[in-house]
């Protein structure tokens, strides 16, 4: 199953990916509304990138009282009905990680969709700080650069 | 929508806040930014006007591109009559400040009078409030950032702020914005801070709309691809400007010991390769792909452990060759203190270079240097200095003048020796073996500047075939060292780079530095995409003509002459003592920079004096101004 992603440390705080987000999901230049923001640490030069994580067992899901949000196993995303939302933000607080939004006008919760398994952020990440992979392999890139900084340690 | 962002006029005297909208004609006539930055300014500041009093007007405008997906749309003008030149004031600054105006509503802030105590500006979705600034003067310019998004709870608060030098009034203070960003030149710090008025902080969540968002994605995409398949963005990405030291340097073109020099020996220290001791990554401007921003912190040295941004090629010029040191901690350490001062670094090198040769000649009175030793590469003295001009202390005090103000104080055998046009300091490079980057410095509307029409690509030797693709005319000469066909390069730059700033997009992705960037067709497809304005690229082309012909005219009805478009005199008459064999033993021709000068204002469709015809003035629709339509 593929995933966003986040390799932070690449991350130049650019904000693209907020921009091209709303773009496809609002038609405008709307970071406020973006399902993707770039948490900063400005004074210190830390940018890290917030996104739906797509949690497997979703606290969200879990709080929704009108049984709203459910799992799309294809694309291993969570989803919202919005025909059954009655816009309590329930699952907004439920959140652990502060990243589903709330449409003050349409009284509608957003989070990242993955946009249907072509993510517009990715697309645009110059950096690569976002990709689009398998969960494995990320993990398997990670194992191995903390590997390779082992094995320097070892040789030194 | 992108054209609905207003107008907001701010009468610190009075208190008072009027919002408005900006009508279509104007924005039709000059997009944003730069552009409404000349109108603005040439509508509402009248001639004779004192830089420093109430009536002036500091305008801050983001580009009509600022805050979209357009290629690093981060950019946002800020304009006034300037205190350094008595002038056109206007400068650029990048980082988030000019998006977050547009996502709170605006898309200009005119403010005039002058506040009676500290304040600074609230921007929140549609609203402005003038509001105390006691606790916040005396404030660095990162500090005072941090200060405001505390108090007003919100950490994406953006802000335009001044330091110390900026509420000294020092006239090359900067406005400054996040870690390093500045709109630099000019001394818009300076006007602030006549005005009482420590910053301005905004945030807002108000969507901008687009034009055709589908039709935008995909056309956008393609357009970053081919900004950052080029070796040019590759290399921007990993060293940023720093780059530009080891190519000038090694031939000879870049200003040393004020400019008793064009080239430092023994400088690997000052290399962009030095960088990567402290380098810890690079940072972008909002929308861009390019990043060419370095983050460090500082590992030794009197700021250890702090953290920054930068530098850029102009500090390596400014606190390396200018002043004789070869120290990348140095050119580090001054470009901290002059972002938290906020000091145009530009600016601060050349004043204490001119400083130092003044005193090697013996031209400076030894009360004013004091205990300062004013060797060739005395970072200590450089440090001390700059922390004296931000504060108006001694010989520091006199260089806060600026070049006009510091020659006058210091007696007229000193102003030989000053590298200025119209009042401004050149940057660090050295013009004299390069016609056509001569013209620009002389020419630029807002005094020795490299960022308004520099045909930068003249050095690159491009087939003749490539230069009229770009140009647009034939019989261009791929050797820098000519004059022939010069001054319409200089020209075409101009209107491109009016362009770009009126658009709120960055130089740096844009016909500057590499041949293979942006320039009028790309945007022109980007605007129709963003906005749905319709123009053709030879009309936005015509805007950029628009624009310089309007900042044209507000120096002249401040009194500038075809005398002001001229070069320091030591270029006609000292020629390169280094550099490779093309560049070396080589001085501006004063009659054949006469003849390029002529040959410019003939393109202009100016006479001879530098002053647009009424044909020209009825041409690009200026014969009515002021017309103070907004
Ligand atoms: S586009 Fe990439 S580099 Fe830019 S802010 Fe987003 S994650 Fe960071
Ligand atoms: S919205 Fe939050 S809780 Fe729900 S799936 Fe995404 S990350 Fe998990």
């Amino acid at each position: 199953m593929k995933i966003l992603a986040v390799d932070e440390k690449r991350c130049t705080g650019c904000r693209l990916c907020e921009l091209v987000c709303s773009v496809r999901h609002e038609g405008a230049a709307d970071p406020a509304r973006a399902r993707i923001q770039i948490v900063k640490w400005e004074e210190e030069g830390v940018y890290l990138p917030m996104a739906c994580r797509q949690c497997e067992d979703a606290p969200c899901a879990a709080v929704c009282p009108v049984n709203a949000i459910g799992r799309d196993p294809e694309l291993g995303r969570v989803t919202t009905d919005h025909d059954l939302c009655i816009g309590c933000r329930a699952c907004v607080s439920a959140c652990p990680f502060g990243v589903l939004g709330f449409h003050e006008d349409r009284g509608k919760t957003f989070r990242c969709d993955l946009c249907h398994g072509d993510p517009t952020c990715v697309k645009f990440c110059e950096t690569r700080a976002l990709r689009y992979e398998e969960g494995d392999r990320v993990v398997a890139g990670r194992r191995r650069a903390a590997a390779a900084r082992f094995r320097q340690a070892v040789a030194e | 929508m992108a054209l609905n962002r207003r107008i907001a006029y701010v009468d610190l005297s009075a208190g008072s806040v009027e919002v408005r909208d900006v009508p279509l004609e104007l924005r039709r006539k000059y997009l944003g930014g730069r552009g409404m930055d000349a109108y603005l300014l040439y509508n509402h500041v009248e001639p004779g006007t004192d830089p420093l009093g109430p009536d002036n007007a500091l305008v801050l405008s983001a580009g009509l591109l600022s805050g979209t997906p357009a290629p690093a749309g981060a950019r946002c003008q800020i304009s006034a009559k300037s205190p350094l030149t008595g002038l056109l004031g206007s400068a650029n600054m990048g980082g988030f400040f000019g998006p977050e105006l547009r996502y709170a509503g605006f898309d200009h802030i005119v403010i005039q009078g002058r506040a009676e105590k500290p304040v600074y500006l609230w921007v929140h979705n549609g609203s402005v409030e003038i509001r105390d600034a006691d606790h916040l003067w005396g404030g660095d310019a990162v500090q005072t950032q941090t200060r405001l998004r505390e108090e007003l709870g919100d950490p994406d608060v953006k802000v335009a702020c001044i330091g110390v030098a900026g509420e000294n009034q020092v006239r090359f203070a900067c406005v400054r914005t996040g870690i390093k960003n500045a709109a630099g030149r000019t001394g818009m710090g300076a006007v602030m801070g006549s005005k009482n008025l420590k910053a301005v902080a905004v945030r807002g969540t108000l969507p901008i709309r687009l034009a055709d968002p589908e039709g935008a994605l995909g056309y956008l995409e393609e357009l970053v691809d081919y900004i950052q398949s080029s070796k040019y963005a590759e290399i921007m990405g990993k060293w940023g400007t720093l780059f530009i030291f080891d190519v000038t340097n090694s031939t000879g073109l870049i200003r040393t010991r004020n400019f008793q020099s064009n080239q430092m020996p023994h400088s690997e220290d000052l290399e962009c390769e030095a960088m990567d001791r402290y380098t810890m990554g690079m940072a972008a401007c909002f929308g861009c792909t390019m990043h060419c921003r370095h983050k460090y912190v500082l590992p030794e040295g009197r700021f250890r452990g702090q953290y920054g941004e930068g530098p850029e090629y102009t500090s390596q010029g400014a606190f390396g060759t200018e002043v004789g040191a070869a120290s990348m901690l140095g050119v580090l350490e001054a470009n901290q203190l002059v972002n938290l001062h906020g000091l145009d670094t530009l600016e601060v090198g050349s004043m204490i270079g001119w400083a130092m040769e003044l005193h090697e000649k013996g031209l400076l009175p030894a009360e004013l240097v004091g205990d300062l030793d004013l060797r060739w590469g005395n970072l200590d003295a450089v440090i001390r200095l700059i922390d004296d001009i931000a504060h108006r202390r001694g010989l520091g005090d006199v260089l806060a003048e600026g070049p006009k103000g510091a020659i006058e104080r210091l007696g007229p055998e000193t102003a030989y020796y000053n590298i200025h046009v119209k009042g401004m300091s050149n940057l660090h490079s050295d013009e004299r073996p390069t016609p056509s980057l001569a013209l620009n410095i002389a020419t630029s509307t807002r005094g020795a500047d490299h960022l308004r029409s520099r045909p930068a690509i003249d050095l690159y030797h491009l087939p003749p075939k490539v230069l009229e693709r770009i140009y647009g005319k034939p019989g261009l000469s791929d050797d820098y060292r000519v004059y022939e066909g010069k001054p319409w390069m200089v020209v075409w730059q101009e209107r491109l780079y009016a362009l770009v700033d009126a658009l709120g997009v960055c130089k740096f992705q844009s016909v500057f530095l590499s041949p293979n960037m942006p320039k009028a067709e790309e945007y022109a497809r980007v605007l129709r995409l963003v906005t749905g304005l319709e123009f053709t690229p030879e009309e936005l082309m015509e805007i950029g003509e628009r624009v310089t012909t309007l900042e044209r005219l507000f120096n002249l009805r401040e009194g500038a002459t075809r005398a002001d478009d001229d070069l320091p005199e030591r270029y006609f008459t000292e020629p390169t003592p280094e550099g490779l064999p093309a560049v070396r033993g080589k001085c501006i021709d004063r009659d054949r920079f006469e003849a390029m000068l002529d040959e410019y204002y003939d393109l202009h469709g100016w006479d001879r004096e530098g002053r647009p015809t009424p044909e020209t003035l009825a041409r690009l629709g200026l014969d009515a101004e002021p017309t103070r339509l907004v």
